[in-house]
């Protein structure tokens, strides 16, 4: 009975929250894929339906006969969809590069601090990722407009004498994506940089290779692994980003996640904002996979 | 033969036909996908032996004691317990109990919490818990440390604690997967005696796992000397030392010479001629036929090692020292023959070491007699 | 090791937390700033505190925002616990390369999309948006980071703890809640932590999701904001940075206080 018992309750470790994710995560988006596929309606839902069953199997071909990608050309005929796709992919890849420079220096630093400093320096890195994203993207507001700190900091030090206009424009992008994924760039590369044996360096100096040399040749390719992951981490969800685009960047800046935003909230075009969504969600699906598959056979290699 | 130990001289239920097994492995096959971990074996333990599975890692040891704890199934052949078939029983529904390699102590109970675990999974009322915990903290000595946290304990206590907590519930059979691979030599060494001790106390019946020889040799009744999933014999220290059942147990327990030869004369009084053309005097050559390939195996202890030829001598070789170790209570020579062979001879330093001893380099005779050696055919 | 650790290091990372921390002083600093004006210092003033304190709108928010995380953070917690266990104990079961996708991709996935395909999901049965479909969507991505966090533990948890509670006599579900519970609880809780920490951040997920009478915290300050910069938004964030940090700090300190005892174990 004990068994029974213990056999059912381990059915229902793995049944329970693989049925919640296929409810409230897999099965939203085959619905975001259906309703990409509809029109608008001046109606709540604002669509029509489409391919469902409730007008039973004559309904269900009818519904298909009326389906229509009507969306899809939408979004390469009009240029501004179009722009904003690359627009996003130049922007997220950019910070990330961007990112990456800054973040290595850290790790580095970190990973060769004293053993006994590491976990505090961990904990300072970490400690911002847990306070608020919003928070902290708003900071900036006040930093970068023109009456603001860096400006008025650069006028008192005498550099400039016209206000930098830097809010509302990429640059703030830049540095809103920058300062927010730091840590998910910094973590990945120490932990890489972490775990290498520093007597390889003294190995390579022993042989004859000055410390740059021995850095471009031992250490960066070890790290690769932790570039690799940091880079993803940072680039995927940039490359949807909402809020730093949008408060940072103002009007003129174009990210796919803002577009998608004002689409439904603004334009209350439930399809075409669907339509953007299952497109953006195509062009992540290549650099997602590729990070798990790097991340299992990393997974794999520790074992 | 009899086993060694003045107590235990006359326990060899193993030699009584009419003895019942306690545990019986009936061709036992476990298979981890394409690898075959145990196979086909079959195995009988008696009540109160103290029984050792001896190996090299991966040789299916472990996964033999983790299937009669309850923690594999096999994937063919059936298991035994006091006539039970063991067979779909999860481990908490057997009478045995595991002593784990990494003593698997909870972290966060105390040592007596950890002693009255498993006590109190059976409901016993809390008067006896306390009084069995008490009783079993008295056993291993651990009394004063009843109130300690595992990782405040070193790591003798923490085998001591382990041991407790799997004899609190008073098993028929204690399984030990290596008891003492975590301690270091002296401290193994003592156990080793007070674990015996136990379990001639206790009346139980102990299997332990080990890939420690001289620690199976010293406390088992009874050894199995496992490899690539199949025992290759069972018998007590003395007949796995002096009668190994193969090269592979003679050459895993302790050191040993064999010469490659074929039988010229079969029975007793029997010759082996060897492959360099010298001849063997062997009082038994058992099983062999004439014409046999079989190898000749002695003990380097057997072997005498002197600078003239001994006139008695049945069997002899001479040859070049080539190395000497010399390890206090004995010294072992490694003597090159001619023919590029190298053979061992140790002797025991009884006297303090004479000036005239043997040196490197000195040419030297190996000698042993006809009943010396042991003639295996596999 | 102060050879290997030169100048250059000292400098990185000198430059790295002043930008890490810069703005969030800033901001702090002039959340007690007199001036209406953020960027004009005018003198010490707790009024924006006050100011804070009085707007019912944000309060209300607030304790939406604290409800949501509390109840989000506790199922995710289960659930994704249990996620857990069946990734790392249940190597082989029927569509587990799926399960395993669907734990991990939510953890990179844009927020735009999740919210979005939520929302259209909540509208497709005809569920009324409100605090139920918030906390609902929080469940859903905050789990999969409190699987990550677990699992990562559960890697390294000796199994042979659990199987010395099977011998000894406990059934697998006892084993679980008396030994492996117990003893991977500083994962779970910073799972936890972890969780509610997300749930309190959220803006995107939320403002797709959320209806009339569910207004969160974030939702409420993103609204402020894009009507202009305040003190009292500043007030706002400085304390939920405060009470962040002090239960990261408070929780990373228990931490350290097991690793030390971990390494003892392990040492000797």
């Amino acid at each position: 009975m004990a068994r029974l018992f213990s056999m059912i309750g381990s059915r229902l470790v793995i049944a329970v929250p693989y049925l919640w994710l296929l409810v409230f995560f897999l099965v939203p988006f085959f619905i975001v894929f259906k309703i990409s596929l509809s029109q608008t309606a001046i109606a709540m839902p604002p669509y029509l339906p489409v391919f469902g069953l409730e007008e039973g199997v004559s309904g269900f071909v009818r519904n298909l006969r009326d389906l229509s990608f009507e969306n899809y050309l939408w979004l390469f005929e009009d240029a501004l969809y179009v722009n904003a796709y690359l627009s996003s992919l130049v922007i997220a890849a950019v910070s990330t590069l961007l990112t990456l420079l800054v973040g290595y220096p850290i790790a580095y630093g970190m990973a060769r601090a004293p053993a006994a400093l590491r976990p505090l320096l961990l904990m300072l890195v970490i400690l911002p990722f847990w306070t608020s994203f919003l928070i902290r993207v708003y900071a900036w507001i006040g930093i970068l407009k023109p009456e603001g700190l860096l400006n008025q900091f650069l006028a008192f030090l005498g550099i400039i004498d016209q206000p930098l206009v830097i809010l509302n424009t990429t640059s703030a992008v830049y540095i809103g994506i920058v300062y927010s994924y730091l840590p998910f760039m910094v973590l990945p590369l120490y932990a890489a940089l972490e775990k290498m044996d520093y007597s390889l360096i003294e190995a390579a100096q022993d042989l004859g290779c000055p410390p740059l040399t021995a850095f471009w040749k031992i250490t960066f390719p070890l790290s690769l692994p932790g570039v690799v992951a940091g880079c993803m981490l940072v680039f995927i969800p940039a490359v949807g980003e909402f809020v730093i685009p949008d408060l940072l960047g103002g009007s003129r800046t174009l990210m796919i996640g803002k577009t998608l935003w004002d689409e439904f909230f603004f334009n209350r075009d439930w399809p075409v904002s669907s339509a953007v969504a299952v497109v953006l969600l195509l062009i992540l699906v290549v650099p997602i996979a590729y990070f798990q598959r790097a991340q299992a056979r990393a997974r794999e290699e520790e074992s | 033969m009899a086993s060694l130990g003045s107590t235990r001289r006359t326990f060899a239920p193993w030699a009584d036909p009419t003895a019942k097994p306690y545990i019986r492995f009936e061709n036992v096959t476990k298979r981890f996908g394409d690898f075959t971990a145990v196979d086909d074996l079959s195995l009988t333990i008696y009540e109160r032996e103290f029984f050792a599975l001896l190996g090299a890692s991966g040789c299916g040891k472990t996964t033999l004691l983790r299937m009669l704890g309850g923690f594999e199934q096999p994937t063919s052949g059936r298991i035994f317990l006091d006539g039970q078939d063991m067979k779909g029983i999860p481990p908490y529904r057997r009478p045995v109990n595991m002593m784990f390699q990494s003593y698997a102590l909870f972290p966060h109970m105390t040592v007596e919490t950890n002693v009255a675990f498993g006590l109190k999974q059976d409901g016993m009322p809390k008067p006896q818990i306390a009084e069995r915990v008490a009783r079993m903290l008295k056993l291993v000595k651990l009394e004063p440390f009843a109130k300690r946290k595992p990782h405040q304990l070193s790591g003798g206590q923490r085998q001591r604690v382990a041991l407790a907590r799997s004899l609190a519930k008073r098993p028929k059979v204690l399984l030990l997967d290596e008891p003492l691979g975590a301690l270091d030599k002296k401290l193994r060494e003592e156990t080793q005696f007070e674990l015996m001790d136990l379990q001639c106390e206790l009346g139980l019946t102990f299997v332990v796992v080990t890939h420690d020889q001289e620690e199976a040799m010293t406390m088992a009744d009874r050894i199995a000397i496992m490899d690539k999933g199949k025992v290759l014999q069972v018998a007590t220290p003395a007949e796995v030392y002096e009668a190994p059942s193969c090269r592979f147990v003679a050459d895993f327990v302790g050191s040993i010479n064999t010469f490659e030869g074929s039988v010229t004369k079969a029975g007793s009084a029997a010759r082996i001629r060897d492959r360099s053309g010298a001849e063997f005097s062997v009082a038994d050559a058992g099983a062999a036929v004439a014409g046999d390939t079989v190898w000749l195996a002695v003990r380097p202890e057997k072997l005498r090692i002197s600078r003239e030829r001994p006139a008695d001598a049945e069997n002899a070789l001479d040859g070049e020292i080539w190395d000497i170790a010399y390890l206090g209570d004995m010294t072992v020579y490694n003597v090159k023959l001619d023919d590029g062979r190298v053979v061992k001879a140790s002797t025991i330093n009884s006297i303090r070491r004479l000036e005239d001893a043997l040196t490197w380099h000195d040419r030297a005779w190996v000698s042993f007699s006809a009943d010396a050696g042991v003639v295996l055919t596999r | 090791m102060a050879g290997t650790w030169g100048r250059f290091n000292v400098v990185a990372l000198a430059l790295g937390f002043a930008f890490l921390y810069l703005p969030i002083v800033l901001l702090v600093i002039y959340s007690f700033n007199e001036s209406r004006l953020v960027t004009v210092w005018a003198g010490f003033s707790t009024k924006w505190y006050v100011a804070m304190l009085n707007n019912r709108g944000l309060m209300d928010a607030a304790w939406v925002t604290a409800r949501v995380a509390f109840l989000s953070a506790t199922v995710a917690t289960v659930l994704g616990t249990m996620a857990a266990v069946a990734l790392t104990r249940y190597t082989r079961f029927r569509g587990r390369l799926l399960f395993s996708g669907i734990v991990f991709a939510p953890l990179v996935m844009p927020e735009v999309i999740t919210g979005l395909s939520l929302l259209l999901l909540f509208v497709a049965i005809n569920f009324d948006r409100g605090f139920a479909t918030v906390t609902i969507a929080h469940i859903t991505f905050s789990m999969c980071f409190v699987a990550v966090v677990v699992q990562s533990r559960l890697i390294t948890f000796d199994r042979s703890l659990e199987e010395a509670a099977l011998d000894l006599g406990a059934t697998p579900v006892k084993a679980f809640f008396q030994v492996t519970l117990p003893v991977i609880l500083p994962a779970v809780i910073a799972g936890w932590m972890l969780a509610f920490t997300l749930s309190l951040d959220d803006l995107v997920i939320a403002s797709f999701t959320s209806g009339p009478g569910a207004t969160t915290l974030p939702m409420k300050i993103y609204s402020q904001v894009r009507l202009g910069v305040t003190p009292e938004i500043n007030a706002v964030s400085t304390v939920l940075i405060a009470i962040v940090t002090v239960g990261v700090v408070v929780a990373s300190l228990a931490n350290k206080r097991q690793d030390v005892l971990r390494q003892r174990e392990a040492a000797e």
